[in-house]
């Protein structure tokens, strides 16, 4: 922090449908500034060839709709307007967007899957709408796969007293490189509760943000992610309270082995003077499993207000407690056993909350092989 | 019929020396208390012969009989049939109780329970301990009270059957009540008469309610006095004073 410093919420004052409003970063702006460009394969500088192709395929829970439509949809860009150049070029560059719908009181008897699978590794563009309407409720699966150059910006849309819950594996291979913006746009009374999974890729950078357009809007926004060898994974967060008596709860907890394993997290609330009533959390943790990993986490929590309900973060990255392991292992324990039951337990809280069990198996899993490797 | 032997052992801690030449004997169908002052390194004993990173051995033997118990790994120490009831449990987020235990007794017997056999096993631990049920399902030592921590120990005491157990200071920290109950699993584990015990206290209160056969006086790093039930009232009644005097 130096004297140059700014509050948050002038920062993120800064959003445009157009190309030219965001200039190409070039590394020293403070929201690029963790984010290695020379591996975005041109994703933030025009340089990219859109020769990529990044398969949607939606098996969706029949009470909802599911289109594809044009650029010129209404719907498209309506609750979500870029944020920063990536997101933009994003934002000009698809072709075709997938708008699924959830009608007015609706609730889904299954889980929505929405397959993204990467075809090769030119660049591609995409967009994705949710609409839930007023009281209805759902749970939207993203999961990502294959081999892809990829950037995209999602928009969830959740209703007056609607519930969404998403869940958004970025469970790609080794070689892909995501940047994707993900954000919700709540009702009065709405709920959302997003879960962000995230294992796979070369640099996968996530964007989730949130705002509020009544009271009692609540969004619980969890993350895991393991960071391997050489993988860039970054979790941006944005909470921006500017109506009263609104709720957020952030837990984002990684584990990074290897060398040149980077994981970063930002996390930004802003309450705004308006914002009264606000009550907000937000944790991270990150466990660093082996020498030549590195996790960079930042929490800025901007309050505007006097009259909050509660405000906090915490973030907290270490290395194992050797104390538990000690425990462990006095009970004959094996050493590799001990490991696994106690990064199994650092995760176990947050993997509990996943909804849709055959995700949570599939979570489960997949720390698991992480943990084998 | 099993014999922990320690001979001559002194130890450092970040190079300041703790033990001072300790000797100690503990056979099967006996229970040893071994007593002494805050600091004199009684913990220091403890954690060593269990193969706590932070204890260095700088000579000496410790064997279980006639194994090497220092070339082992914490691990293969407990497989071989040494327990060390801790003072302080720590607290290991998300991994519950009953995972814990299933793992502990999976790798000390060599072969996982049958699932059934094995609830049954935990349910008739934990009801001889008072422990409630749904303890089960909590998360290891997490927010667990003084006494449910030291209950806990002595429930995996009595699931993983060791050759020698050492009990830190399992009394600190308990009312009359649950120190009762503890004493009783120590009492039930002793009985079998294959095993051994080394009871590390400061007070002579639990030597009430487990009989020692043998009280060793610790002070400044080493055993300085040696005797019978007949030693723990004698400190009951004079305390430590003339001891730590001694080595002044």
């Amino acid at each position: 922090m130096g004297l140059d410093t700014k509050p948050l919420s002038t920062l993120r004052g800064k959003s445009s449908y157009k190309l030219e409003d965001f200039p190409v970063p070039t590394g020293r702006e403070e929201m690029w500034r963790f984010t290695p460009l020379s591996r975005l394969r041109g994703l933030h500088d025009g340089t990219a060839t859109l020769s990529g192709n990044v398969v949607v395929h939606v098996e969706a829970a029949p009470e909802v709709s599911v289109e594809t439509v044009g650029r010129d949809d209404a719907r498209v860009g309506k609750a979500y307007t870029p944020t920063d150049r990536v997101s933009v070029q994003a934002f000009t560059s698809f072709e075709k967007a997938t708008v699924i719908t959830v009608p007015k009181e609706a609730v889904t008897s299954k889980a929505t899957v929405i397959n993204l699978r990467g075809e090769g590794n030119g660049a591609a563009y995409g967009h994705i709408v949710i609409v839930v309407e007023p009281l209805a409720e759902a749970v939207i699966v993203l999961d990502h796969q294959g081999s892809a150059v990829y950037a995209d910006n999602v928009e969830f849309v959740v209703g007056d007293g609607a519930t969404l819950k998403v869940v958004s594996l970025q469970d790609w291979a080794r070689d892909a490189v995501h940047v994707s913006q993900h954000h919700a746009h709540l009702g009065r009374d709405a709920t959302f509760k997003s879960f962000v999974v995230t294992m796979g890729g070369d640099l996968v950078r996530l964007s989730p943000s949130v705002s509020y357009t009544g009271r009692g809007g609540d969004a619980d926004l969890s993350g895991l992610y393991f960071v391997d060898a050489g993988q860039h994974i970054e979790h941006r967060l944005l909470v921006d309270h500017t109506v009263p008596d609104c709720r957020s709860n952030v837990d984002y907890r990684g584990a990074l082995q290897g060398d040149e394993a980077h994981a970063v997290w930002i996390g930004d609330v802003i309450i705004r003077v308006e914002a009264t009533g606000t009550d907000t959390y937000e944790l991270n943790r990150n466990l660093i499993l082996t020498d030549g990993a590195r996790a960079d986490s930042v929490p800025n929590l901007e309050i505007l207000t006097g009259e909050v309900a509660g405000a906090g973060h915490a973030s907290a990255s270490g290395r194992m407690d050797d104390e538990h392991i000690f425990y462990l292992q006095a009970r004959g324990i094996p050493y590799d056993e001990a490991r696994r039951l106690v990064i199994r337990g650092y995760f176990a809280q947050l993997i509990e909350k996943i909804e849709v069990e055959e995700i949570r198996d599939r979570v489960l899993a997949a720390v698991e092989a992480e943990l084998a490797r | 019929m099993s014999t922990l032997e320690i001979r001559d052992l002194h130890v450092a801690v970040e190079d300041k020396e703790i033990l001072r030449g300790v000797n100690l004997t503990v056979s099967s169908g006996e229970t040893h208390a071994l007593m002494g002052p805050n600091g004199s390194g009684k913990s220091t004993l403890a954690y060593a012969i269990a193969g706590h990173p932070k204890y260095t051995i700088t000579s000496g033997t410790v064997t279980l009989d006639g194994e090497d118990v220092l070339s082992l790994t914490v691990d293969e120490r407990a497989r071989a049939g040494l327990f060390l009831a801790m003072q302080y449990p720590v607290e290991v987020p998300g991994v519950s109780v009953s995972n814990f235990l299933r793992s502990a007794v999976t790798a000390v017997r060599g072969e996982a329970p049958k699932l059934r056999a094995f609830t049954k096993e935990l349910k008739a631990g934990m009801d001889a301990l008072s422990i409630d049920g749904a303890f089960a399902q909590r998360n290891l030592n997490e927010g667990f009270s003084g006494g449910e921590k030291k209950r806990h120990e002595i429930l995996q005491l009595e699931l993983l059957k060791p050759k020698i157990a050492i009990l830190d200071e399992t009394d600190s920290g308990l009312d009359v009540d649950a120190l009762r109950v503890v004493s009783e699993g120590v009492n039930r584990f002793g009985a079998s008469g294959d095993t051994g015990v080394l009871l590390i206290t400061h007070y002579t209160r639990i030597l009430r309610y487990v009989k020692p056969d043998f009280v060793h006086v610790f002070s400044a790093g080493r055993i300085v006095e040696e005797g019978g039930p007949e030693l723990a009232d004698k400190l009951e009644a004079e305390g430590y004073e003339h001891y730590t005097k001694a080595n002044a």
